[in-house]
């Protein structure tokens, strides 16, 4: 019992990362820029969908979600495109926005942790074999498969996707054909945004929202993305899986060593292989 | 300046950075003809070609597309407007298949009459793309390469195409084969603005010659005249 509630934790935690990391490794891997302020706008979700839950939690969700995306946008529009190509700039000036969210909400929502009931249908478990499950942790699981065939279809199948494709190959060659590719990088900074949003809404009923919540989920989405490879879409997937159970068994078995057993697998791999599990090698 | 030119451009200069590499170039294509531009190695060609496509934003001149002053255009804008480019060393996309190269560049529905290249007529000029349709551009051979990437230039609609040395490190059959696209270009009404270092090939196709040095114009003729009397272009073209 002890292992498989360990293993479901696990999965969902890693559901979580996922929706936090994959925009996250697709802004960096398409835009070559390292959004740190990504942690906060998964909070600010979180935050969002306790005060729309009057609209039903889906709908505090896509609320979270949305308010996520539009705000990410502006932000893409007014600072981060200034930055392109700087890295510290980048670098401080994400960071610095990632405080000005943090504070904004311990203003708004207060420092109290503040809980989300699951949804009503999803409060129960779930039998199979004589095994029970929570059912929204098994929802979660789900729901991170759906985005990761769902963003695989925008970027693999779709015209929006190759164009994005096509900017990343040669964003020069790219504009001179046509493609409106300034537009294209704010659509996939949305994306990326409102995923976090998300992600932060979902979150809301197993870990509850708190100030501080941001940076703890900021490091570990950069492992995921540095143990699956910049950019990776399969790559998130498999980084959130791993960390999520190092994460999870690490604060059941040995919680004074949980940050050591987190940052051992990154190490390693850095070490074997730095372009991370799915990674390309840099061109 | 006539306005029935398709492509006009008057006054042209061009920088990087300091250094001023286009003085007061002006040309003019009338629609359904190539005009050959040659010089020699850093005579600034492509330079050209890429201010005209809206690349090098450091220039200043006016430019007319049938009319349209495009100078202070967008790439993007430049190349709805009709004006495409086939780039020097073609700067295909290397990582899409060569379907997604022509779906990415593809202007559905074209304005003011211009003709939209569906992916079957570039299979036609090019039965080798098809064949390799779903292969990743960037692993095809050169000459493939340089299909796609006047392909990818169709697919745009395009009015005038700008294309910078199609030829380079292809194969002799291959540039033989672009030669004859090149004239079934114009036979479909296009203009073309051909830069080229194979001084025969461009003879052979072109209507009109410019010969630029240093980044100016020098000498401007049909290209009858430079076939009649080839130590014309020595003078400006020949290894002293
Ligand atoms: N990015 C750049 N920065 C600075 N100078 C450049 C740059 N690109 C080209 N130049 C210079 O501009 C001049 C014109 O170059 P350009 O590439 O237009 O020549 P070209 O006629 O196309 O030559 P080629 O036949 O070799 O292609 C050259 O002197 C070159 O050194
Ligand atoms: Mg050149």
């Amino acid at each position: 019992m002890f292992w498989i509630n360990g293993f479901l934790n696990s999965f969902a935690f890693g559901a979580i990362l996922f929706l936090l990391a994959v925009g996250f490794s697709l802004i960096f891997g398409l835009m070559r820029v390292a959004n740190l302020a990504h942690g906060a706008l998964f909070m600010l979700g979180g935050y969002i969908a306790t005060s729309a839950v009057g609209l039903g939690f889906a709908g505090a969700v896509l609320v979270a979600g949305a308010a996520c995306a539009v705000f990410g946008g502006i932000l893409e529009r007014t600072l981060i495109r200034r930055l392109a190509g700087r890295e510290l700039a980048q670098v401080l000036g994400t960071l610095g926005l990632a405080f000005i969210i943090a504070d904004q909400c311990l203003l708004v929502w207060s420092g109290d942790p503040i809980a989300q009931p699951a949804p009503e249908a999803l409060r129960g478990a779930v039998g199979f074999g004589g095994i029970v499950f929570p059912a929204y942790r098994l929802a979660l699981v789900a729901l991170a498969l759906v985005a990761f065939v769902g963003i695989w279809a925008l970027v693999e199948r779709t015209t929006l996707g190759a164009r994005i494709r096509a900017a990343v190959d040669d964003r020069e060659m790219a504009r001179a054909m046509g493609i409106p590719v300034s537009r294209l990088f704010t659509t996939v900074f949305c994306l990326g945004a409102g995923l976090a949003g998300i992600g932060g809404a979902l979150a809301a009923p197993i870990m509850s929202v708190y100030p501080g919540l941001d940076s703890e989920m900021l490091p570990l989405a950069l492992l995921v993305v540095i143990l699956g490879g910049i950019g990776s879409l399969t790559g998130a997937l498999a980084g959130s899986l791993v960390i999520g159970l190092v994460y999870t068994f690490g604060q059941m078995l040995l919680p004074d060593l949980a940050y050591v057993i987190l940052f051992l697998p990154m190490v390693v791999v850095l070490a074997v292989r730095p372009q991370g599990f799915f990674g390309r090698q840099a061109a | 300046m006539p306005s029935d030119a398709a492509l006009s451009f008057s006054a042209l200069n061009a920088f990087y950075g300091d250094s001023h590499i286009l003085h007061d170039v002006s040309l003019e294509v009338a629609p359904g003809r190539i005009l050959a531009l040659l010089g020699r190695n850093g005579a600034g060609k492509t330079t050209c070609m890429n201010a005209l496509a809206g690349l090098l934003t450091s220039r200043t001149g006016r430019i007319l597309l049938n009319g349209r002053d495009i100078s202070a255009f967008s790439p993007e804008a430049i190349c709805r407007a009709g004006l495409a480019l086939v780039p020097q060393g073609r700067r295909i996309f290397r990582s899409l298949s060569v379907e997604e190269n022509l779906a990415v560049a593809r202007c559905p529905r074209p304005p003011d009459g211009r003709v939209a290249w569906t992916d079957e007529d570039i299979y036609g000029l090019f039965p080798r793309l098809k064949e390799r349709r779903r292969h990743p551009a960037g692993l095809m051979s050169g000459g493939e390469q340089q299909m796609l990437a006047i392909g990818r230039a169709l697919v745009t609609a395009p009015r005038v195409l700008l294309m910078d040395e199609p030829t380079e490190g292809l194969a002799p059959q291959i540039v033989a084969e672009v030669g004859g696209i090149v004239g079934r270009l114009r036979a479909a009404g296009l203009s073309v603005i051909l830069v080229e270092q194979h001084m025969a090939f461009a003879l052979k196709l072109a209507d009109e010659v410019v010969v630029i040095s240093t980044g100016r114009v020098v000498d401007k003729a049909p290209a009858s005249a430079f076939q009649a009397d080839p130590a014309r272009l020595e003078e400006h073209l020949g290894v002293h």
